[in-house]
């Protein structure tokens, strides 16, 4: 498949300095767009994917032709109007729809970068995606919004770029990552590396790969993006095309055969290293820290307008934690909006149709926009 | 709108800071926000009501006056409301306090438990007051920690809150309550609006 027809790609001339201490030149960031940026230039939204998540934000998705991981809540009429806004988003550094990525080739070897590519961190791939600003000539941008790791996108975003954005949507996030967080990603890790296939990060070289580490890695987090309410409604007992158990160890539960399934389509769409790259980034991040400590200070010199939204089911990013952004703003008496959405899709429910979530998104940013 | 939100926006001048406790669907706010330019916030504990006021474009957050007020500074906002819901909390005075800290005033309004229909309603029919300003039935009524308006009078002198404002709301009518006519508007009133600071 000829992909460099359908990945648009922003070569970023000007030098970035990782956090790790590099720094980087002329590097790839692939970016989709939906809609039109009007005359004024004051209607575009940057939207963040999530962990697995790619550029492609709805309609098919061109390379998987899945449909995009945010086709309920972006579109003509929906709550991110692409009738209205202009939206842009952007690949993560670090993934592998086409930005810089571990599967690139690095130009010291000749090979792909495998677990020689620079670790980063959730401020690199903001600071990489800022360019794309000064690409469409956009001053400012009138929102920004995405969830779970793209929710720590845009608390980072705002605190780096105070002035660059009206309104600020974090979904299902957190401004700093829990031990919980980061055990269950180092078990995806763990279950990548252990796959013989992995072979130290150099598997490109070796023309193999680690599918098996990978959906293992996949159908542990996917446990942790349901809720056990979801899981017990949805699957129960009920058995996978048997009339009995079969005193085996083959899916004999439909939660097995569904796990096997999400973890068996997953390594088609996805590689193993910008998945212990990406998580990574998602473990080192701690907005307060930056600040020592403080999270209002992360805030402090922003003027814009935040909505901060949570789910009642997800306990990956359970309320308290998005609330605990909301109680930094308003120890410093800045805009902020908060709701917790009733849903037992789990972290999920950002990504499905909860009509309650979509319609408050809607209605902050219809609002938001008329008042502007 | 109804008299009450009429009587508090009175209260206050333009161009304020305010915080809504208790907001609802964000009447007084919008009004606040479309007639004296307030830069309002509202705190609100029913999800569906949350998204009513984000559906009119009103700044909400979703929480409990009992827990969440203490994320706010001191002096955070000009002017703290509180309408008729002083009476649901299981801590009324741990909520005062928390008012009077966030806000340089409040305004904290109550339905009058020493109102005569009240009282009435007691007397003759021995069973628990309904009225239109307290419609519930003793068993599923959110009022806990009902109070009159001379309860609340000397709520304030005992805790040295100072009342600038003390206001008798009767039907349509409004009226100022001092020392000398308290015993009378605590009888002919159905709510009291208090604006109080300390």
């Amino acid at each position: 498949m000829n992909t460099e027809n359908i990945i648009k790609t922003l070569i970023v001339k000007k030098p970035l300095k990782l956090d790790c201490g590099k720094t980087i030149n002329e590097f790839p960031i692939a970016y989709e767009t939906y809609g039109s940026l009007n005359e004024k230039k004051d209607n575009a939204i940057l939207v963040f994917h999530a962990l697995t998540g790619d550029q492609f934000v709805t309609g098919q998705n061109p390379i998987t032709k899945k449909d995009g991981w945010w086709s309920y809540a972006v579109g003509p009429d929906k709550a991110i109007d692409t009738k209205k806004y202009f939206i842009i988003c952007a690949n993560v550094m670090g993934g592998c729809m086409g930005s810089f990525g571990p599967s690139h080739e690095d130009p010291n070897t000749g090979t792909a970068f495998g677990a020689n590519f620079p670790v980063i961190t959730i401020n690199d791939m903001v600071n990489a995606q800022y360019n794309l600003l000064d690409h469409f000539g956009i001053d400012k941008l009138f929102s920004i919004a995405g969830g779970s790791m793209g929710g720590m996108q845009v608390l980072q975003f705002i605190s780096n770029f105070p002035d660059k954005a009206k309104t600020v949507i974090p979904i299902a996030c957190t401004s700093s990552h829990s031990a919980q967080n980061i055990a269950f990603n180092e078990l995806g890790r763990q279950a990548i590396a252990a796959d013989s296939n992995w072979k130290g990060g150099d598997y490109s070289s070796k023309d193999t790969i680690p599918n098996k580490g990978l959906a293992v890695a996949r159908m542990a987090a996917h446990i942790t993006y349901l809720s056990k309410k979801g899981l017990q409604e949805k699957f129960g007992r009920k058995l996978q095309e048997r009339e009995d158990l079969k005193f085996g160890f083959d899916a004999d539960f439909q939660i097995e055969s569904y796990l096997r399934y999400q973890g068996s389509v997953f390594v088609d769409r996805f590689d193993a290293n910008s998945y212990l790259y990406i998580t990574r980034a998602m473990d080192y991040f701690d907005l307060a820290k930056q600040y020592k400590g403080n999270l209002s200070d992360a805030f402090r010199a922003t003027r814009a307008k935040f909505f901060i939204i949570s789910f009642t089911s997800d306990w990956l990013y359970p309320t308290q934690e998005n609330k605990d952004i909301v109680i930094a703003l308003n120890s410093i008496g800045a805009d902020v909006g908060f709701v917790e959405i009733e849903s037992d899709k789990g972290h999920d429910s950002f990504l499905l149709d909860v009509p309650d979530f979509l319609s408050a998104l809607k209605n902050f940013l219809d609002k938001s926009y008329t008042e502007n | 709108m109804k008299n009450e939100f009429q009587v508090i926006a009175e209260l206050i001048e333009k161009d304020k800071k305010v915080l809504d406790v208790g907001c609802g669907d964000g009447i007084l706010m919008e009004f606040l926000k479309n007639n004296k330019n307030t830069n309002i916030r509202g705190l609100e504990i029913s999800k569906s009501k949350v998204q009513e006021c984000i559906a009119k474009g009103l700044t909400v957050i979703e929480g409990n006056a009992e827990k969440d007020l203490k994320q706010f500074p001191d002096k955070s906002f000009e002017y703290v409301v509180l309408s008729q819901t002083l009476q649901a909390f299981l801590n009324p005075e741990l909520v005062i306090n928390e008012l009077l800290r966030v806000g340089k005033k409040a305004i904290v309004t109550i339905p009058n438990f020493g109102y005569w229909r009240v009282r009435l309603h007691l007397l003759i029919k021995g069973t628990m007051p309904i009225t239109k300003t307290l419609p519930d039935e003793w068993y599923n009524t959110p009022n806990i920690h009902m109070c009159s308006i001379k309860d609340f009078f000397y709520f304030a002198k005992s805790r040295k809150i100072k009342i600038f404002k003390s206001l008798a709301l009767s039907n349509q009518n409004v009226s100022i309550i001092n020392d000398s006519n308290l015993t009378i508007k605590n009888f002919f009133a159905d709510l009291g609006i208090f604006l109080i600071e300390k």
